[in-house]
């Protein structure tokens, strides 16, 4: 009996639910669309957590549009990576580079209408420089301490010389928080409350699905266009461009060439492309055969650079030949390594290879993290084998590509993308190339003779002139191979008007109609 | 299996558990990557690199991590996320019920469509319309879930834009939650529109995971209708002048049903598995989602309670089936 019951209960009861969706107007309305006066992004990764000062996500730069679209960072970056007055009005060193100052700018509001003041600003330069706060560029800032504030002014002492000290104000961690607020609500309490002194303000936040922001009325850089932003999580590519075709979403990026081509083309939509502070480049570790000079010139030499952009990315990239790309301070466009597919092969001759008795080393490479990486390897393995290397491809997670690099013990060459939103060399050759740098695979003694001044070198002038000769020693001695420089497609509704920034961010503030 | 047979696995699964728990956290450790190598920046030094290892507590030797976690997690604390910076129980509380209301609505679809599939074609048997159900069921069964998220995000989203193809609900609606069980929540509180618009939501994630799911129902449950339909009892029931479709829902139906709910019950801890890629195509903010972008960032104490989360839905839902089968056939119950 009970049994007979029981199965009759559990047919019921399926019967009865499965009848449940065509009773609610299920396919009721169409896909959602953007409201009025809402920006909706479809955003390529997700947001783990708030606070832009600690831990993994404050040192993710594709999380940092998010960011500046609620936190104030201490200096602005034009879309051109030029800097200009952000919450600071005015910054610099003193003449001998003893002690640096800075501005803050007036009237500015945190969201919760408290006035932002330079206490807030001291609190977090010292937050950021304490060790156990876990801030990952702590290094940077406990360079400079014993601060002092008078009126809007703040004055520092600088503890250790450091260049790009006020670049890098205007990128990862370099954010004023608001320290009332947070000793307030705690570091638990700021993670589910978040305020800033942004141009939006937190409103909803529903995780790895939507970040809904309310634009902030007062503030100092007057109200953004849009009075409401979505940020979708939509991290798969195909699902980005599902958003732009069934009209769920105004923007996104981050999407494959072929389908930006595509897209761009419809009607209502647009596309821009711009190169981005993003390069695409071969590590040289200095083990064997890498450290016969004839073979890595013979590698840079051989790989038809244009080719792979134009055949693989549909012509966006830009091809370069050192570490710095165009837009960057130690840009240097005199530096050039010429495909040369017979001068790599009498290189390799000297050195007693030839495509019947090639040099033989592994590339590794990521498949699937960047556009085209496994294929663009490939390419090249190719070019390679017609002038007499012959290299074995092994894949890689990028997790283990950064463990690798740490431990020095990547294979002799291995594919990699630097960013380098702020443009400086230090930044880009600095720890590329740098021995004793955990991110540099070439760990020659001539590089660190060369690189070890510029890092305390007190006259930018001599500091930007002596990367660039250091940008040149490199490619005559293929201790690394530039590829290319990123081009970022973003696609968008033609009813937008958006300004592409070089340094790759998506920024709400810097978007209107059109 | 009898209800003795339950209790003794009961009692194995806190073994089991910690078997999963040594594994998990000792592979993690072991194959390369780790979360501060993901975390350091431009200029690091080695000391700021053990800096950040020390700060995480991965400096320490393998064993004195694990058992400090296991201790922890003995008390009901996993540990904090290193990328999400927050409590891992806490997250995966708030996350599962996004999942478990997914897998619920897949499987009841998935039940639907294979038991709809399967009476059909015992129905039509010998037939073409037979054929063509087994065709159908095979197409089914051949394109694994994620693909079929693929399709139907294409197919619904845009070329007929009927559906969301993101997320569990509007980004611009604003409605208040008592709990994390938003379709159920809403159900019982009455608020039909609002269970309408999450379900508007979950339908094509549900329906990707149902469809492959649904096959495997049909093909279990018309093998099993076949082979009850020529027992005894269902030639006497004939004998005695009943219709075939009255014998098939009132005497074959519910026999075949069991070795189905043993066989295809398992098979829900398939679907479980496959929320992981669907979720993030769908950008649906369940724990599968939230598995991906933890492995991505090497985030250990997430990982870890992730795995431990799955390996007690398994368990649970492995225990669930076998009740259920021990309930419905008698010879179980009675032994």
């Amino acid at each position: 009996m009970m049994s007979s019951l029981s199965r009759r209960s559990i047919l019921q009861l399926a019967g009865g639910a499965a009848a449940l969706p065509v009773a609610s107007g299920l396919l009721g309305g169409g896909a959602a669309h953007a409201a009025s006066g809402t920006l909706t992004i479809a955003y390529n990764v997700n947001l783990p957590s708030f606070d832009p000062t600690v831990g993994l996500s404050a040192v993710n730069p594709t999380i940092q549009s998010i960011y500046q679209s609620v936190f104030d960072p201490y200096i602005g970056q034009a879309p051109d990576l030029s800097f200009k007055p952000g919450l600071l009005t005015k910054w610099g060193w003193n003449a001998d580079r003893t002690k640096i100052n800075m501005e803050l700018r007036k009237g500015a509001t945190w969201h919760d209408g408290s006035p932002v003041t330079p206490d807030d600003v001291v609190w977090s330069l010292q937050r950021a420089a304490d060790p156990k706060g876990g801030n990952p560029i702590q290094f940077v800032w406990s360079k400079v301490g014993n601060y002092k504030i008078d009126g809007n002014t703040i004055t520092g002492d600088v503890l250790q010389f450091e260049p790009t000290l006020f670049k890098w104000m205007a990128f990862l961690t370099g954010y004023i928080l608001p320290k009332a607020y947070y000793q307030k609500v705690g570091a638990e309490g700021f993670e589910k409350a978040p305020i800033g002194s942004g141009p939006y303000k937190v409103d909803a936040f529903e995780r790895n699905a939507f970040l809904r922001l309310k634009a902030h009325p007062g503030y100092w850089g007057g109200k953004p266009a849009f009075e409401t932003v979505v940020f979708k999580f939509v991290t798969d590519p195909t699902s980005r461009v599902a958003e732009m075709e069934s009209g769920g979403s105004d923007l996104t990026f981050e999407i494959p060439y072929e389908e930006f081509d595509r897209l761009k083309a419809k009607p209502g939509l647009a596309g821009v492309a711009k190169p981005v502070s993003d390069i695409a480049m071969i590590f040289i570790t200095d083990i064997a055969p890498m450290l016969d000079r004839n073979v890595r010139l013979a590698a840079s030499h051989s790989i038809d650079k244009k080719a792979i952009v134009d055949r693989l990315l549909r012509g966006y990239g830009v091809p370069i030949s050192t570490l710095e790309a165009p837009g960057y301070e130690a840009f240097d466009p005199s530096i050039k390594v010429a495909y040369d597919p017979d001068l790599a092969k009498s290189l390799l001759a000297k050195s007693g290879y030839s495509p019947d008795k090639p040099v033989k080393f592994t590339i590794q490479t990521t498949r699937g993290f960047k556009p085209k990486d496994y294929e663009m390897i490939q390419a090249i393995v190719g070019m390679w084998r017609k002038v007499g290397i012959d290299a074995n491809i092994e894949v890689y997670e990028i997790a283990k590509h950064f463990e690798l690099r740490a431990r020095h013990a990547l294979a002799p060459a291995a594919f990699y993308n630097w960013g380098n939103a702020i443009g400086d060399p230090s930044t880009s050759t600095g720890f590329a190339m740098f021995g004793p740098s955990p991110h540099c695979a070439w760990k020659g003694k001539d590089l660190v003779e060369r690189i070890g001044p510029l890092w305390g070198e007190k006259d930018e002038a001599k500091r930007i002139a002596g990367y660039k000769a250091v940008d040149k020693y490199i490619a005559e001695e293929g201790e690394v191979i530039p590829l290319f420089q990123y081009v970022q497609p973003i696609i968008h509704k033609k009813s937008l008007k958006v300004v592409a920034q070089a340094n790759g961010m998506i920024l709400p503030q810097l978007i209107s109609p059109a | 299996m009898r209800w003795g047979e339950i209790i003794r696995r009961l009692v194995l699964v806190p073994p089991t558990l910690f078997g999963v728990a040594v594994i998990v956290f000792v592979l993690l450790r072991v194959v390369p990557g780790d979360p501060i190598s993901m975390m350091i920046p431009p200029g690091a030094s080695q000391a700021d690199i053990g800096r950040l290892r020390a700060l995480y507590g991965l400096d320490q030797p393998i064993l004195h991590q694990f058992v400090s976690w296991l201790g922890q997690v003995v008390q009901g604390n996993f540990g904090r996320s290193i990328s999400v910076r927050q409590d891992v129980l806490d997250l995966l509380l708030t996350r599962l019920p996004a999942t478990i209301e997914l897998t619920l609505l897949a499987t009841l679809i998935a039940v639907v469509i294979g038991v709809l599939a399967a009476l059909v074609g015992i129905l039509a048997r010998g037939r073409r319309a037979e054929w063509a159900v087994d065709g159908g069921v095979g197409v089914l069964l051949a394109i694994p879930d994620f693909l079929w998220a693929l399709i139907l995000l294409l197919l619904f989203g845009v070329l007929v834009p009927l559906l969301p193809i993101s997320g569990r609900i509007d980004p611009q609606v604003e409605i208040d939650f008592h709990s994390n069980f938003y379709l159920i929540e809403s159900l019982l509180t009455g608020r039909l529109d609002v269970a309408a618009a999450l379900l508007r939501h979950m339908i094509l994630p549900a329906l990707a995971l149902a469809l492959p799911f649904s096959a495997i129902i049909a093909r279990l449950l018309k093998a099993s209708l076949v082979e009850a339909e020529d027992q005894d009892y269902a030639q006497i029931a004939r004998a005695r002048g009943y219709s075939r479709p009255s014998i098939l829902l009132n005497e074959v139906f519910p026999n075949a049903l069991i070795p189905t709910v043993a066989l295809g019950g398992v098979q829900v801890t398939l679907l479980l598995g496959g929320t992981v890629l669907v979720e993030r195509i769908f950008s649906y903010e369940g724990i599968g989602n939230m598995a991906i972008d933890a492995v991505i960032n090497r985030d250990f104490p997430l990982i870890q309670g992730l795995v431990l989360t799955f390996a007690v839905l398994f368990i649970v839902l492995n225990l669930a089936v076998d009740a259920l089968v021990t309930l419905l056939d008698p010879r179980l119950r009675h032994g």
